[in-house]
């Protein structure tokens, strides 16, 4: 099995303001040593300026930074021992690759022959062991960002940092160097965090997924619990679609269109609410033949194939709804036809406010 | 089709080449027509025949002899200063002060829209005071020289930074360990080469033809004493107004050469980052 050699690392209710605004307020995270915790959230919610007080690029107003035992909060960026891999490519244009990742080993006054080794060594890792002597210009944006990961990785560094690195490629190279970054953090066991606003990319490569708003994190856990217990309304929307649909709540269940539904926090009190339903709760029961009337029977208005499953958007008179189902399965129902719609009873989560403006 | 399309890009690039070859032409006749007429006249004996004997007695005198290595001082002086004001301040400012860009810019500009004299009458007091109270060196001269060199180096040298992004290359650098000094001497610096070549280019052209400002402050440099000199010898002077120019000249072909070949090695298939020669040259003019 893979040995996991990395440290611990504690920001401890880190507070970062810019004039009026708070970027960050009160954020604590603890990740466990050789952990990829990712942090997902729109733009704006703080993720960036975490990970950049954690590298040291920018002063916290308050809190701590905490890298395997020792406090860093107060040390410049060139004084803590971490590797980033940056969102714009990051490659100095006069150097080639095995140059540029020879850099760092070149502040610590590694002998020359010593960290042309260790470069290629790194570069190999990342599968470009041929490009070693190429410029960044002359290589893609993907090739980029690889060398980028190899020189961030040729420090040895206590903990590696990469601030949305994958968002400026094409979604091909993307899914690719996404899955590469996952197998050489494995590799090399190192406590890492990754900060992206793309929730498929952080679900599919973290053991934790962190879902911020406002400077605060929302939800911390695996990506299977966030995605399918989102603590809050916010992380529920942000992580993966939700249909919003009207609904009662009567005793700990909420009832939407004559199907009752068990709520992740049933202590509320009953009233009208709004249920948050992800579309693979959702199924088709039915179609021409046996839909007559009733509150889930509605026309399909569009299918979007997206591979193995569809999206199926269902217009039920006066609100739509979208359910994802098997290829196999939506092909049986084209737009215009009618269908019948039943909705898994997994426990969902409610929205009050926006119940109450609409009822008013 | 593509036989079509093929011939008309034919014609279109050969109407570039023509274009090009003529605008060469008429530039190079703009340049070397003065030129060619200084040569001539320096090399025109008493009787009509061809002599060297201006350009010979250059050495004989002493005083133009030291205004050349004055001038030549002020130049290298000049140009440092320049560079070690400028390019740390360009830097810090694009990646700490970005609000005071717009300031920096405004100032670095000004000196463009004062005309010398002007500047002169101001900078009088200043050097009444420095030469009775440091020292009334002609390489003082080399303060008011960076003040009239700002608005050319700060164009060329921000075409350069404006060619890189400077705040996460050096981002990159400090993560990797880099102090600020190696962020600037190994990550900025080789990066705007082009940018400080040109830059420097433009001061040592300015410094040498500088003649304004020398001259009301009372001190000789080289356009002082060729001004002096073509009073008393008009042939001698002549000859070094010509032999100064070719030196500028000699300089910027040489730069040019640099640049393109270090350009070269770094040969590509999508181009390398412009480095602003184009807008340098431009602002030069």
């Amino acid at each position: 099995m893979i040995e996991r050699g990395g440290v611990e690392v504690r920001l401890e209710n880190l507070v970062r303001r810019y004039g009026t605004v708070t970027a960050l307020d009160g954020l604590s995270l603890t990740m466990a040593p050789g952990e990829l915790v990712a942090l997902l959230g729109p733009s704006g919610c703080g993720k960036t300026t975490a990970l950049r007080l954690l590298a040291g690029l920018e002063e916290a107003d308050g809190g701590r930074v905490v890298i395997g035992g020792d406090d860093v909060t107060g040390l410049p960026a060139n004084k803590r021992n971490i590797g980033m891999v940056f969102q714009a490519y990051s490659l100095f244009p006069h150097m080639v690759a095995w140059e540029n990742v020879a850099f760092g080993l070149q502040m610590r006054r590694v002998p020359t022959e010593q960290r042309k080794k260790r470069a290629l060594d790194m570069l190999e890792l990342v599968g470009l062991g041929r490009f070693a002597n190429r410029y960044a210009n002359q290589m893609s944006g993907g090739q980029q960002q690889r060398v980028a990961l190899a020189r961030a990785l040729a420090i040895q560094p206590q903990v590696l940092l990469l601030d949305e690195p994958l968002s400026a490629l094409d979604a091909k190279v993307r899914s690719r160097l996404r899955d590469e970054i996952r197998r050489v953090q494995l590799e090399v066991g190192i406590t890492t965090l990754f900060v992206t606003h793309d929730q498929e990319e952080a679900l599919a490569i973290a053991d934790r997924v962190g879902v911020m708003q406002s400077g605060k994190l929302e939800q911390l856990g695996p990506p299977t619990l966030v995605y399918s217990r989102p603590a809050t309304p916010f992380v529920a929307d942000f992580v993966g679609l939700t249909n919003r649909m009207e609904g009662n709540v009567r005793s700990g269940a909420v009832e939407v269109r004559g199907t009752s539904i068990p709520l992740v926090h049933p202590d509320v009190p009953d009233g009208p609410a709004i249920a948050l339903i992800r579309p693979e709760a959702v199924s088709i029961a039915g179609g021409d033949g046996d839909a007559a009337e009733g509150p889930l029977v509605g026309t399909v208005l569009t299918v979007a194939f997206l591979g193995a499953v569809s999206r199926v958007t269902v217009d039920l008179g006066d609100t739509t709804v979208l359910a994802q189902l098997p290829t196999s399965a939506a092909s049986e129902h084209p737009a215009g036809s009618k269908v019948r719609l039943t909705l898994r009873p997994d426990p969902v989560l409610i929205q009050r406010e926006e119940a109450a403006t609409t009822g008013s | 089709m593509a036989v079509a399309g093929r011939s008309i890009q034919r014609t279109r690039r050969l109407k570039l080449q023509v274009f090009r070859y003529v605008v060469f032409a008429a530039a190079a006749v703009f340049f070397l027509i003065p030129l060619y007429a200084m040569f001539e006249f320096s090399t025109r004996g008493n009787t009509g025949n061809r002599t060297l004997e201006y350009w010979q007695s250059i050495p004989q005198y002493p005083d133009l002899t030291a205004a050349i290595i004055a001038s030549l001082e002020l130049a290298l002086i000049t140009s440092l200063a320049m560079l070690v004001l400028l390019v740390p301040t360009m830097v810090w400012t694009r990646l700490k002060l970005r609000r005071l860009s717009r300031v920096l810019e405004f100032v670095c500009l000004l000196p463009l829209t004062i005309p010398a004299i002007v500047l002169v009458v101001g900078l009088v007091p200043i050097y009444l005071w420095l030469g009775t109270n440091v020292s009334d060196n002609i390489l003082t001269l080399a303060f008011a020289y960076v003040v009239l060199v700002l608005p050319y180096c700060y164009r060329s040298l921000d075409a350069g930074l404006g060619a890189i992004d400077v705040k996460t290359l050096s981002e990159a650098a400090r993560s990797l360990g880099a102090s600020w000094f190696d962020v600037m001497w190994r990550i900025i610096v080789p990066n705007i080469s082009n940018a400080i070549l040109n830059a420097t280019l433009l001061s040592v052209a300015l410094v040498l033809g500088e003649y304004t400002i020398a001259n009301v402050l009372l001190y000789n440099n080289l356009q002082v004493e060729l001004v002096h000199l073509g009073r008393d010898n008009a042939g001698v002077s002549i000859a070094v107004a010509a032999a100064s120019l070719m030196f500028a000249f000699a300089l910027l072909v040489g730069i040019t050469f640099f640049g393109s070949r270090s350009r070269r090695v770094r040969a590509e298939p999508e181009g390398i980052t412009g480095l602003g020669t184009g807008a340098v040259m431009g602002s030069a003019g």
